[in-house]
């Protein structure tokens, strides 16, 4: 006989989807914290981008406006980089944001104990309560990715515009802005994801007596 | 005895390590309980009655000793056959309810049904007769929050039958209720245990619940103190009252 225990992936988003509505604000912050940090991310890679743009056209004077800027253009270059201090400045924000969701995934799980050991007694497995933390930070994630990176992009965008001038519409580089946009949604993603990894894991480690536990 | 055993156990202790001193809960327990009787178990606060409760329902395994159920021995189950075992033979319930706050009452008591891989509409339609069963019809797009005490008690009753289980384990059912929606739940759990020959077992110290146990165990400082047939029972409760 096989003892065969399911939850179709179908019920596992509608309960995930369930759990971020129910507890709508603390998630919106959550996400907030990612918003954030992939809106930095988004920015930064797509400026580089524009002004990367202008530099290729090899036209002196939009090099000594983007020196104006603050640009570090050396004689010679034809492409800009991100300067170490940009990619640590983009990386700490990331670790940053990492921190923050670990920590408010931690009080999820903690909040919910009492559910997560009922669902335990009524049969399910680790891996179901790995799937439905995993799930609610896919959704939370894809959101806030997305927000933050078509926020990010759209005041590289704008900031170029007041920078540069309304000359720079006609030189935005769309397929690059497109590719640092979707960089920062992935990677937006995956920051949620990392973050739920070790509530969901200790989550699903709880032993299903917590559930009798009297006391909250 | 031609009666079937549903849960045997045979001398379980249990020792909870606290770092410096050791804590022996329970001191050797045996124990027979035959099918689809009512069965309380009863005891101080400290004897040792969770803790073997616990066992029973496969949620804590014994230090020594084995807990069988229909005669398997469940230390020897792995995590996937656990999990079949508390899906589709036991059904729970809790002194604190602990229904899914995000889910209405009618997805709490389908919920064990999507894990036993129940198509959608089979458990829909079962989950509503559930809840009619136990007298909560109109009531199955509630909010656990939307309801009573008494109500969710019930919600909770109908997802303990949700897999029509062989065992019903009641921890403190009444512990959270007043007095008049504990002896509704009570009755309720008797006539479940009537019409459908579940078994049910129960921890408590309300002496309510004695009038409808077939059987009463108590257990005091570790070990079966003694077990009472109905019989004895009345006389014993009549004493006690007078």
């Amino acid at each position: 006989m096989r003892r065969l225990i399911v939850l179709p992936w179908k019920k596992s988003i509608e309960i995930a989807y369930k759990s971020i509505r129910a507890r709508f604000f603390r998630s919106l912050i959550t996400t907030l914290t990612l918003v954030l940090a992939v809106s930095f991310l988004a920015f930064s890679q797509v400026s580089i981008d524009i002004a990367d743009n202008m530099l290729a056209t090899g036209d002196p004077s939009l090099c000594q406006m983007l020196m104006r800027c603050g640009y570090d253009i050396l004689p010679g270059d034809t492409s800009l980089a991100a300067s170490p201090k940009q990619r640590w400045i983009i990386t700490l924000s990331l670790l940053v944001c990492v921190v923050g969701i670990i920590n408010a995934q931690l009080m999820s799980v903690t909040e919910r104990f009492r559910e997560i050991g009922t669902m335990k007694c009524l049969g399910a497995l680790d891996r179901f309560i790995v799937r439905i933390f995993v799930m609610e930070a896919a959704m939370q994630g894809f959101a806030g990715a997305l927000v933050g990176a078509v926020v990010g992009a759209i005041s590289a965008f704008l900031a170029a515009l007041l920078r540069f001038g309304p000359d720079t519409i006609n030189l935005l580089p769309w397929q690059a802005i497109f590719l640092s946009t979707l960089i920062a949604l992935v990677t937006g993603i995956s920051l949620s994801l990392l973050g739920v990894l070790y509530p969901a894991i200790m989550a699903a480690r709880m032993q299903p007596v917590e559930a009798m536990r009297v006391e909250q | 005895m031609s009666e079937k055993l549903i849960v045997r156990v045979t001398g379980v202790t249990k020792d909870f390590d606290l770092g410096k001193i050791v804590v022996k809960v329970l001191k050797g327990i045996d124990l027979e309980i035959e099918t689809g009787k009512y069965i309380s178990i009863m005891g101080p606060s400290g004897s040792g009655k969770s803790t073997l409760f616990n066992m029973i329902g496969g949620l804590d395994k014994p230090t020594k000793g084995k807990v069988f159920i229909d005669e398997v021995d469940i230390a020897q189950l792995d995590a996937y056959e656990l999990a079949w075992l508390r899906c589709r033979k036991i059904g729970y319930i809790f002194q604190t309810f602990n229904l899914i706050p995000v889910m209405t009452a009618l997805e709490n008591v389908t919920l064990p049904m999507t894990f036993a891989g129940m198509p959608s509409e089979t458990a829909v339609s079962r989950g509503m007769k559930l809840l009619s069963q136990v007298g909560l019809e109109g009531r199955h797009a509630h909010k656990p929050a939307e309801l009573s005490g008494g109500q969710q008690q019930r919600v909770a009753v109908a997802r303990a039958l949700a897999n029509s289980p062989s065992i019903i384990l009641a921890d403190e059912p009444t512990g959270n209720l007043d007095l008049s929606t504990g002896e509704e739940i009570i009755a309720l759990l008797k006539q479940l245990s009537q019409e459908q020959g579940t078994t049910v077992i129960s921890a408590t110290h309300d002496f309510k619940m004695l009038n409808v146990s077939d059987q009463v165990i108590w257990i005091r400082d570790g070990r079966v103190d003694k077990i009472q047939e109905r019989t004895e029972l009345e006389i014993h409760t009549g004493g006690m009252s007078s």
